[in-house]
């Protein structure tokens, strides 16, 4: 069943487009993985996926059976907030902040599907702990459960492992695709495209050349043999 | 012991004038609204449009000085609040850097006041009225009841929308983009933070003056923030150091006759100092 589609789409700011042409549709239960240069527009395609920023032409179109508030979210590492007071489970909850409408507190039941999700991810403990002290590893995964507490249908995260230790970017993969697996869709910009092309079932190369398809496809074509060569020599 | 007797003599004294009861109350709501507000502005680099805005003020203040308006608030609110819209949407809008729009409003505000003051003032002692504006009335006793009823209706209004929007304010506050990402709508949240701010600038200029606002926003987060860890914990430390400086900073000014708004600032700023040096002793064992 497909959730997004997006058709001859145009991103960049405000008239000047960074990249233009781009078709290409998620269904449900699917792991993209977006690749490409640096500066090619991957988290401007990510922003305006999210309505974050104005598509320069064309639009991205959700299907109706997604709500706005059915989204999760795991920006990349915010460098701005690194003294902010608040303890991983203050921020855990606030991704039911879609949820609440006009309701002023968390329900009972919020808190408890808080809980579990922290408990799944290995957080639990964490909950009382100050987010600034917390270790790279840690912080993405409190976000990433507050961007599951939002929502387990659709996943945004934009580089979800840069700046991880080894260890904790085999663990984060392993809970992304678990996650994958029970159902969720994953839409992903990955800078590392050799676990991009292992765990995502489709790529969407952006830059000078575009593709998009199932990553065994991504591996036969020109764009991603050239890609991935290039990496490997610069490797 | 004679000393304490007399103090508190006194104390019971000036306690028994309605006016030093409504100086109290009124100052502490201020203190209070201002420090909670103050915990959001601070963590998201807003601090200075306190600043800004208490300048703004001043300018709308002098001109409705000088037209002799009989209620002055009907000029200082809505123009404190325009200018409070304007500032948070330039600090969006990247065309204009956010710091250089507030400086240049908050200067341009303030030479505007003085000089309508000066060339169009009724007054005879215009130094003596902009340096209460500035820096507050010697004493906040002159205090109608009118005026303490405003404040109190207008504290208790702020601190309900505080309460009932806490989470969602510690959402947007901690990340604007994932709240938007939710689906809540920020430039209405933005909006009311403006207005929000606006009103506890215009009331916190009576209690310690244009210049000295500022404090009573910035110093009790400050404070609060060396000495907790957790969104909760710092804003109920930020209200209770805000409104114990504010009770100590007006007895002190009742009781030594010290004008009250530097007391109070200079209360924040003790207690601020006394943060820092808990936080180095704690992190120090």
């Amino acid at each position: 069943m497909e959730q997004i589609r997006c058709n001859n789409l145009s991103i960049g700011y405000g008239e000047q487009a960074i990249a233009s042409g781009l078709s290409f549709s998620v269904n449900a239960g699917d792991y993209l993985c977006i690749v490409g240069e640096n500066g090619a527009g991957k988290s401007t395609l990510m922003r305006t996926l999210l309505g974050l920023q104005k598509p320069v032409s064309g639009q991205p179109v959700y299907s109706p059976d997604v709500r706005k508030n059915e989204i999760g979210y795991l920006p990349q590492q915010m460098h701005t907030q690194r003294d902010f007071p608040a303890t991983a489970g203050e921020i855990v909850l606030s991704g039911f902040q879609g949820q609440t409408g006009w309701r002023p507190f968390y329900r009972r039941s919020e808190k408890a599907e808080a809980r579990a999700i922290m408990r799944r991810l290995c957080i639990e403990e964490l909950a009382g702990r100050s987010f600034r002290n917390l270790s790279g590893g840690q912080q993405q995964k409190v976000l990433l459960a507050r961007a599951l507490c939002a929502s387990g249908k659709i996943l945004f995260m934009d580089e979800p492992v840069t700046g991880l230790d080894p260890e904790a970017t085999r663990e984060m993969y392993a809970i992304i695709g678990e996650l994958n697996r029970g159902g969720t869709t994953i839409v992903m910009i990955s800078h590392d495209i050799l676990s991009a092309v292992r765990y995502a079932d489709h790529i969407l190369h952006i830059g000078n050349a575009c593709f998009f398809g199932r990553n065994e496809d991504y591996l036969r074509s020109e764009t991603g043999k050239r890609f991935l060569n290039r990496r490997e020599v610069g490797l | 012991m004679t000393a304490i007797m007399t103090l508190t003599e006194k104390l019971t004294f000036y306690l028994d004038y309605p006016f030093v009861r409504y100086a109290i109350i009124v100052g502490l709501l201020i203190a209070l609204v201002s420090s909670l507000l103050g915990v959001t502005l601070v963590l998201r680099h807003f601090s200075y449009i306190g600043d800004g805005l208490s300048h703004v003020a001043f300018g709308a203040m002098s001109v409705a000085v000088v037209l002799k308006l009989s209620d002055r608030m009907l000029l200082i609110l809505p123009v404190t609040i325009f200018s409070a819209v304007i500032l948070l949407k330039s600090g969006q809008n990247r065309r204009v850097k956010g710091d250089a729009a507030v400086a240049m409003l908050s200067v341009g505000a303030l030479a505007f006041g003085y000089l309508t003051v000066n060339v169009a003032g009724a007054s005879a002692n215009v130094s003596g009225d902009v340096c209460s504006t500035l820096f507050g009335s010697t004493s906040i006793l002159t205090l109608t009841t009118g005026e303490v009823a405003l404040c109190a209706v207008l504290s208790a209004v702020t601190l309900m929308l505080f309460l009932l929007l806490y989470n969602r304010l510690f959402a947007l506050t901690f990340d604007e983009n994932f709240a938007r990402v939710c689906g809540i709508s920020v430039e209405f949240y933005n909006l009311l933070l403006a207005v929000i701010i606006a009103v506890i600038i215009v009331l916190a200029m009576n209690l310690v003056g244009a210049l000295l606002v500022s404090a009573l926003i910035i110093f009790p987060t400050m404070a609060a923030m060396r000495l907790f860890e957790s969104f909760r914990a710092v804003t109920a430390a930020s209200a209770a150091i805000s409104v114990s400086c504010a009770l100590i900073g007006i007895l002190v000014s009742v009781l030594a006759g010290t004008p009250v708004g530097s007391t109070i600032v200079v209360a924040d700023a003790l207690a601020f100092g006394l943060s820092m040096i808990a936080a180095r002793l704690r992190g120090g064992v």
